[in-house]
């Protein structure tokens, strides 16, 4: 019925549940919904085992997905990301459906008296020759250089997350998590896949060997409540010392949450070790493009890949 | 010309028609007019709700309106929820957020309008036992919630064991967001009884159970509540407190934070 109701209000409706992103977007007037659909009372909130992993529902609160039993047992890496993120109060608040739609915070994208493609398709790009110390260096586009602001959603591409999706006609949709964030090419007003009008119900989250050797590094200006500059979710499936599989994913460099593939190949079949975790980011960062503001992010990713690498496989510090 | 107020707590108290209509003016009603009328004598009164007219006219952004006017209201929508323990029936306008209800329709301006951005956490409220930002929260949406601010913490004149700590400790020094830090340090407590984690909690895959908070852990979990005053050490020596059950000297315990700073900068 929300969908339906959605669909029907037209193009500038949307839906509400947390709301923490979407009221703060309204009062810059970056957004202005002609109605808001409230979905914070349907029965999404289900964080239950599945025969292939965990299911978790669109409109369970993050601070309750970081805390259940199943997560923090089987999936520590997804708890650490969501406590890496906001604070407690807006943790209390937010899905996780919203969290996988909340928007950029690029400055040039919440001022609205600056030029900006996302917000504005044609207007043009202030970060690009403006302040760009927190933007992207890897898969921007001359359009729009602005980073995915969620930490969870990053644990999430490194687990290979399904999300399911509910269209107008009622009928259910699954995307790859890796499908489910775009990058912004010639039209960075779009974050995801999404069609208008579809609503997230539940994201599946597959079993797999990394409970054990996994971290979420985040690394921001601040201790706590501040946006990533880079982040880092390592997981390791490890026989003995050595890799049997690697997922890393990074935050803070990119549209969307940033798959470190070339890493991941590369460590495969290696030694759990310092000089196989540096090689493997300095592949990584290497296809780095930085600007005028942000070069030290190469550096810092790398630094931050193996380092969140080393606390995954329990190494001491060099 | 004067009239006796019906309310019991206010025998003895009088109100002028003018000040009676003053109050209809300012929208302010019922409890908080109790309240309001409590800490005013009737002699100072009208310099009181002049100086509240003033303070309201220059901070108030959005109209206030009276129940009675609501008809002036663009997408009116009826919301009825529990405030400190009192049934509320509001009319509100569909965009009003919580705390823009608390603090203009309802009178309860404890709560702060800090950067009304969820930045800050000067406008921290408990909703249904969980710390929120009340200036991310539309009213709308409270439908049958259970909300708690600072007014409500404290027995009649009796102090809620963390606002006490809050004193013993110098746990601020403007003030402004302190009704934020509060209630955010309120459900902290809970949180931790539940065996909630944090960023900086080493071992996740534990099971639940209650945690004892380090300092760090403390700090961590009250990152959203900013103070530009800096009083964050007696912040958190006032939560620790609460925390622990073992009361501490202020004196002691701010001689120990700064020895810890001195040996974190050698």
């Amino acid at each position: 019925m929300a969908v339906k109701a959605v669909s029907a209000a037209g193009d500038d409706a949307k839906f509400i549940a947390g709301g923490t992103n979407i009221l703060d977007l309204m009062k810059e007037g970056v957004e202005s919904p002609t109605q808001l659909i409230d979905i914070s009372r349907l029965n999404l909130t289900q964080i239950r085992s599945t025969t292939t992993g965990i299911s978790i529902g669109a409109l369970a609160k993050n601070t309750d997905t970081a805390n259940h039993p199943l997560v923090r047992q089987g999936y520590p890496l997804l708890t650490q990301a969501i406590l890496a993120g906001a604070s407690a109060q807006i943790r209390n608040m937010a899905t996780n459906g919203g969290n996988l739609l909340q928007r950029t915070r690029c400055p040039y994208f919440y001022d609205v008296s600056m030029p900006c493609n996302k917000r504005q398709p044609g207007s043009g790009c202030g970060a690009i020759e403006g302040i760009n110390r927190n933007h992207a260096i890897f898969g921007w586009s001359d359009k729009c250089i602005a980073v995915h602001p969620s930490d969870m959603c990053i644990a999430l591409a490194a687990l290979d997350a399904v999300v399911k999706v509910q269209g107008a006609d009622g009928k259910e949709r699954s995307v790859p998590f890796a499908e489910f964030h775009r990058l912004p090419g010639d039209s960075p007003e779009k974050d995801n896949n999404l069609q208008h009008g579809e609503l997230v119900t539940a994201i599946e989250i597959p079993k797999s060997n990394f409970a054990a050797n996994s971290y979420y590094l985040k690394v921001r200006d601040r201790a706590s409540y501040a946006f990533a500059l880079v982040s880092v979710a390592a997981a390791l499936d490890l026989n003995g010392n050595t890799i049997k599989q690697a997922r890393i994913a990074m935050g803070g460099v990119a549209h969307k949450p940033w798959r470190a593939t070339e890493a991941e190949k590369l460590l495969v079949g290696k030694a759990a070790s310092e000089e196989n975790f540096a090689a493997a980011a300095d592949a990584e960062m290497k296809a780095a493009k930085p600007f005028e503001h942000n070069k030290f992010k190469v550096e810092l990713g790398e630094r931050a890949i193996v380092h969140a690498l080393r606390r995954a496989a329990n190494l001491k510090a060099a | 010309m004067t009239k006796a107020l019906e309310d019991n707590d206010l025998v003895g108290t009088e109100v002028r028609s003018d000040e009676e209509r003053l109050l209809d003016e300012l929208g302010i009603f019922g409890e908080s007019r109790r309240k309001f009328l409590g800490q005013a004598s009737t002699t100072a009164f009208s310099i009181l709700a002049y100086q509240v007219i003033a303070e309201q006219k220059a901070l108030a952004f959005s109209e206030t309106v009276s129940p009675e006017s609501y008809e002036t209201l663009e997408n009116a929508v009826k919301v009825a929820f529990k405030v400190n323990g009192a049934a509320k029936s509001l009319e509100v306008d569909s965009r009003m957020t919580l705390l823009d209800a608390l603090r203009e329709r309802l009178g309860l301006t404890g709560s702060k309008k800090g950067c009304d951005h969820g930045q800050c956490g000067a406008c921290t409220v408990i909703v249904d036992g969980r710390r929120m930002l009340s200036c991310l929260t539309l009213a709308a949406q409270c439908e049958g919630r259970d909300v708690l601010t600072i007014e409500g913490l404290a027995k009649g004149s009796e102090l809620h064991p963390m606002q006490a700590a809050f004193i013993k400790h110098d746990g601020f020094q403007c003030g402004f967001c302190t009704p934020g830090q509060i209630c955010s340090a309120v459900a902290l407590t809970d949180e931790a009884r539940n065996g909630e984690l944090s960023y900086v909690t080493t071992d996740v895959r534990q099971k639940p159970r209650p945690v004892q908070l380090s300092d760090e852990e403390i700090r961590e979990r009250m990152s959203g509540n900013l103070c530009r005053c800096g009083a964050y050490p007696n912040i958190v020596d006032a939560i620790r407190e609460v925390h622990t059950g073992k009361p501490t000297d202020p004196l002691a315990m701010s001689r120990s934070a700064q020895k810890e700073e001195i040996d974190a900068t050698v």
